[in-house]
């Protein structure tokens, strides 16, 4: 065995050590700014509800007509809806359509903004302007009118399909920014002394650039999920995109004609109860990671 | 011979000079010139977006707009059809180009889009008559939150205390966890099924009494409402940092040391300076609210053009959608480079930026 090779298989613990080392300086930093660790637990209660809840409270859809609108009571802690199913069950049952329509937006989303916004960064010109001016035209388009007729006339019936939809018109925000910190990155020190050093292209923008970026990009998914939820209820509320009537904003368009009805305040208040819960800890998380993530912040 | 000479000369020189004013006016200029065509490249790309919605449309509905028309007029099938196609300015089984320069022509001649379901209905028409509503929500919407969120905002930057600093963050968490449709809801509830205060629905009503003005007021009340609690928040969070930086410069510094009260130094040195840059924001903030009225006119049945949309998409009558989608577009367009132009010419800086 050559010095070399023992070198390298040594480096290989150190490399995981240090990994978990990361990790665990993250959560310790998580744990000690009061925002982050309360996003951090609503959001942990959510996943909860998603993996465990779905499967303890499983949903019957099957309409009840003896029960409608029913009070709420130990078999049916929230109540029962407008055709007498379990209102509980409908809102667990709908946190995985939610949920996951944050989730996919975000990540393409993300995906969209960082690719483009890192391209038009990092090549510059003809590519760069071409690039700049469709994020202008994404950025003056009434959006929330467009995906509303959208998700109409393409008739959306699944959530891959709805989540694609909402991010072709929310990357554009992401996009100009990423440019603008990779264009003010790219013309500090260490980047230069990287290229005089001859280091490779991959070298520089994964782990010089990407790393600068990272935490702004972490810190804009959480918002983008908050922005997905609030425009995927929305079109679900007016009843356009109809594939699951568990999501809330499906059970919000059923509830609206019962808003009169004394007996169905819970009916439209639950739903509206657990995104504002979800909303909450997601804008915590983010403004906490803000200041976690970002060492400007921290040391302040 | 030589006088000739001499006016030609002179000729000369009054076409070199005019040929320098007018460029030197456009070379001044050219900061407008820019957003100007960068306006039209944008409307042109509205014109594309909404045409892509009107190729998505299923054919039969055109099928069906023949149909009524056979009913109508007591014409046959086939010229039904032509004329379906003539007075929709959309033929599906014609190639994509005729349809996009026909869709064009259509829109030069300001014809936005034929209803296929009603009588006497086009896209003109349901903007002319629902539009002054939506506007009368989303200015004073946008106005009330405006200086409300300046005022605070500004407070907040001049003197900081830990009590300010708790309600701002609280009142930004909460006013943007909370989309402002569902506080559209909320307060509907409260207000006016429990309460009673407000009316449920409608702009206006005539059996009440009331003065028009006063009628009208106490129908936006909840929609507009609903509105201000969420965009306060995101102002008073722009006029905090841009007030803040004002904060730091030499001109308040001096205006201290010379004694002036800090009521005139808010009022006319913070104020004023940190305004200037959320000029631009007003007009893309009207063109977010504009776009977004959809959901709050919907939830309070408020007649505006927001809740057209949402009902016409429901109905599936395709053309008077897309009318309604493109004007939008053009508006929103429209407002934002009537904003980057005013704020060019009131802020020398920005011009000499780009």
């Amino acid at each position: 065995m050559t010095a070399q090779t023992k070198e390298r298989t040594a480096g290989r613990p150190n490399a995981f050590l240090r990994f978990l080392q990361g990790v665990r300086g993250f959560f310790k930093l998580v744990f000690e700014n009061k925002q982050a660790f309360a996003g951090m637990l609503i959001m942990l209660f959510f996943l909860f509800m998603l993996i465990v809840l779905t499967n303890v409270f499983p949903y019957d859809p099957t309409p009840n007509p003896y029960q409608i609108l029913a009070k709420p009571s130990w078999e049916h802690p929230l109540g029962t809806d407008e055709l007498g199913r379990d209102l509980f069950r409908r809102i667990i049952a709908g946190s995985r359509s939610v949920l996951t329509i944050a989730f996919l937006t975000g990540l393409f989303t993300v995906a969209i903004g960082v690719v483009l916004g890192m391209l038009s960064g990092l090549v510059g010109g003809w590519i760069d302007r071409i690039i700049m001016l469709v994020t202008n035209l994404f950025m003056t388009v009434p959006t929330f009118p467009i995906m509303l007729v959208l998700a109409q006339v393409t008739t959306i019936t699944n959530t891959v399909i709805f989540s694609l939809l909402l991010s072709v018109f929310s990357w554009s925000g992401l996009c100009r920014a990423v440019r603008s910190q990779i264009v003010s990155v790219k013309e500090r020190d260490f980047i230069q002394i990287c290229k005089v050093m001859n280091l490779s292209k991959a070298h520089i923008i994964f782990k010089e650039l990407f790393p600068n970026i990272a935490s702004y990009v972490i810190v804009n998914f959480i918002m983008i999920m908050r922005n997905a939820i609030t425009a995927s209820v929305g079109i679900m509320m007016l009843g356009v995109v109809a594939y699951d009537h568990t999501n809330w904003g499906a059970i919000l368009n059923s509830a609206q004609v019962y808003i009169m009805n004394p007996n169905a305040v819970l009916l439209w208040l639950s739903p509206v109860l657990f995104i504002v819960l979800f909303q909450t800890g997601v804008i915590l998380l983010a403004n906490g990671l803000d200041v976690v993530l970002n060492p400007r912040l921290r040391n302040s | 011979m030589e006088n000739t000479e001499k006016t030609k000369a002179g000729f000369k020189e009054l076409l070199v000079q005019t040929w320098s004013r007018i460029a030197k006016f456009f070379w001044d200029s050219r900061f407008f010139w820019k957003r100007l065509g960068i306006a039209i490249v944008n409307i042109l790309f509205a014109v594309l977006l909404t045409f892509l919605v009107l190729t998505l449309t299923p054919t039969n509905a055109i099928d069906s707009y023949a149909q009524t028309l056979v009913e109508q007029r007591g014409i046959s099938l086939d010229e039904a059809r032509k004329l379906a196609v003539e007075i929709l300015g959309y033929d599906p089984n014609a190639n994509v180009f005729k349809q996009l320069w026909d869709y064009i022509v259509n829109l030069a001649h300001g014809n936005l889009g034929t209803s296929i379901y009603l009588k006497d209905v086009t896209a003109n028409s349901v903007i002319a008559q629902f539009l002054p509503y939506t506007l009368f929500i989303s200015a004073i919407a946008l106005l009330v939150s405006f200086l409300l969120g300046i005022n605070m905002g500004s407070n907040m930057a001049w003197k900081k205390s830990p009590a300010k600093e708790t309600f701002l963050t609280s009142y930004i968490v909460t006013s943007s966890a909370v989309p402002d449709y569902l506080w559209g809801l909320i307060l509907l509830y409260v207000f006016g099924c429990s309460l009673g205060w407000f009316p449920l629905n409608g702009a206006r009503d005539i059996t009440n009494g009331l003065p028009v003005v006063i009628d009208l007021l106490w129908h936006a009340a909840l929609p507009v409402l609903s509105m201000v609690i969420v965009q306060t928040s995101s102002w008073a969070l722009l006029m905090r940092g841009s007030a803040v930086s004002v904060l730091g410069e030499d001109y308040v510094n001096a205006a201290r040391a010379r004694g002036i009260p800090n009521r005139i130094i808010v009022r006319k040195y913070l104020r004023r300076n940190a305004m200037l840059p959320l000029v631009t924001q007003i007009a893309i903030s009207f063109g977010a609210i504009f776009g977004g009225s959809t959901l709050i006119e919907s939830i309070f049945s408020y007649p505006g053009l927001g809740l057209q949309l949402s009902t016409y998409i429901g109905a599936r009558d395709y053309f008077v959608v897309v009318g309604i989608l493109f004007f939008t577009s053009v508006i929103i367009i429209f407002a934002n480079f009537v904003a980057d132009s005013v704020y060019s010419f009131v802020d020398p800086r920005v011009r000499r930026d780009s």
